[in-house]
C-alpha cells in the first residue's frame, strides 16, 4: 500500500462509516447471491454476510469493538422492528385467534423441545458448563436470549451467537422439513420458524406470506416469555 | 408523515423498556413495545397507511438487522474450535426437532380451526 493509501486507510478505519457500509455492502452481496442461487436457502443473506465481514475483518486485523463503532446503527433497528412486527400480527388477528388452542400446546411442545434437545446433546459431545448455559436459550431473541444466559451465569456474547446460528439454521432447513413432513398449512409453517428461530426465522416466513409471518412473529414473541420463564425453574431442577 | 410513525415505534420501545426495567421483568422492552402498539392498533382498529409503510420498510430487509450481533462469533472463535462439533450436533439437532415438533403438533391441532373467509 503506498503512504497515501495507508493515510486515507487510517482515517476510514477510525469513522464509524467504513463499518457500517461495510455491513450493508456484505449483506446486499449476500441478497444477491440468494436471488441469483433462486433462493436456495443455503445461500441465506446473512450466513454470507457474516462469512464475507468476518473474512475481512481478520484480513485487515480489525477488533470487533471497532467493526461494531459502525455496525451498531444498524443493529440499534432491532428494536424499532421488533416493535414493527405488531403491524403484521394486527392484520392477521383474527386468523390468530382461532388457533389460540393450538398455538399454547404448539408453543409448550417447541419451546421445551428446544431447550431439552439442545442441552442434552452437547452435554453428551463434552460441552463444557458455559457452552450448555449459553446454549440452551439459543431459540429464543437475541436482546432477551443473553439476558437469560446472563442470569444463570453464562457468556451472553456466545449466546448471541449461538441464536443468529439457530436462527440461520432454521431458515436454511425450514422448508426441506415443512416438505418432508408434507405440512403445507401457513400457520403451522411460521408458528414453527418463529418458535424455532426467532426474528431470522420470521424474516424467512415473511417471505412465505404475511399469514406466516404473523404467526411467526407471535410466535418469537411467546417463546421468548416462555423459555424466560421456564428456563430458570428448569436449571434449578438440574443444577 | 413517515417521520411521526418512526417517533412513534421509538416512542412504544421506550415504553417498554421502561416497564421492563420497572417491573423487573425478564422479556425484552421491544417484544412489550410490539404488545403497546398492538394494544393501540387494537383500539384504533386499523393501521395508518404511513405506519403500513414504515414497518414494511423495516420488515422487508429485518435479516440485515442480525448481521452485526452474527459477525460477533470472531469474539469467540477460541471456544467454537474446541467444543465446534458438540455445539453443531446440538444446534442443527435441536433446531430440525424443534421445528418439526412444532410444525406437527400446530398443523395436528389447528386442523379446523382456521377463521372463515
Amino acid at each position: 500500500m503506498s503512504s497515501g493509501l495507508r493515510d486515507i486507510w487510517v482515517y476510514l478505519s477510525a469513522s464509524p462509516l467504513l463499518h457500517l457500509t461495510l455491513t450493508l455492502l456484505a449483506y446486499v452481496l449476500g441478497d444477491w447471491l440468494y436471488e441469483r442461487s433462486g433462493r436456495l436457502p443455503l445461500f441465506n443473506p446473512v450466513l454470507i454476510a457474516v462469512l464475507v465481514l468476518v473474512a475481512l475483518l481478520s484480513i485487515t486485523g480489525t477488533d470487533y469493538a471497532t467493526y461494531f463503532e459502525g455496525a451498531q446503527f444498524v443493529h440499534f433497528l432491532l428494536g424499532p422492528a421488533t416493535v414493527a412486527l405488531a403491524v403484521p400480527l394486527y392484520r392477521q388477528f383474527d386468523k390468530v385467534r382461532h388457533s389460540a388452542l393450538a398455538l399454547g400446546v404448539s408453543l409448550a411442545a417447541g419451546s421445551l423441545t428446544a431447550m431439552l434437545t439442545a442441552v442434552a446433546v452437547a452435554a453428551a459431545l463434552g460441552a463444557d458448563r458455559d457452552t450448555l448455559i449459553s446454549l440452551a436459550p439459543k431459540s429464543v431473541t437475541a436482546p432477551v436470549a443473553m439476558g437469560i444466559t446472563e442470569k444463570l451465569g453464562g457468556l451472553p456474547s456466545l449466546t448471541a451467537v449461538l441464536v443468529i446460528m439457530t436462527g440461520v439454521l432454521g431458515a436454511v432447513l425450514g422448508s426441506w422439513i415443512f416438505s418432508l413432513l408434507r405440512i403445507k398449512d401457513p400457520r403451522a409453517q411460521g408458528f414453527a420458524l418463529g418458535v424455532t428461530s426467532h426474528g431470522i426465522g420470521t424474516a424467512r416466513a415473511l417471505q412465505l406470506g404475511e399469514l406466516a409471518g404473523a404467526f411467526s412473529a407471535l410466535a418469537m414473541g411467546l417463546n421468548a416469555l416462555a423459555t424466560a420463564l421456564l428456563l430458570p425453574l428448569l436449571y434449578r431442577l438440574v443444577s | 408523515m413517515v417521520i411521526r410513525f418512526l417517533a412513534l415505534l421509538l416512542l412504544c420501545q421506550l415504553a417498554g423498556e421502561s416497564i421492563t426495567l420497572r417491573l423487573g421483568l425478564p422479556v425484552p422492552g421491544p417484544v412489550i413495545g410490539m404488545v403497546i402498539l398492538f394494544a393501540g392498533l387494537m383500539i384504533k382498529r386499523g393501521v395508518p397507511a404511513a405506519l403500513g409503510q414504515v414497518s414494511n420498510s423495516l420488515l422487508q430487509h429485518l435479516s440485515l438487522l442480525f448481521v452485526p450481533a452474527g459477525v460477533g462469533v470472531m469474539l469467540h472463535a477460541g471456544k467454537l474450535a474446541d467444543q465446534w462439533l458438540a455445539v453443531v450436533v446440538a444446534l442443527v439437532v435441536s433446531a430440525v426437532a424443534t421445528m418439526a415438533v412444532t410444525a406437527l403438533v400446530m398443523s395436528r391441532l389447528g386442523r379446523g380451526t382456521e377463521a372463515k373467509p
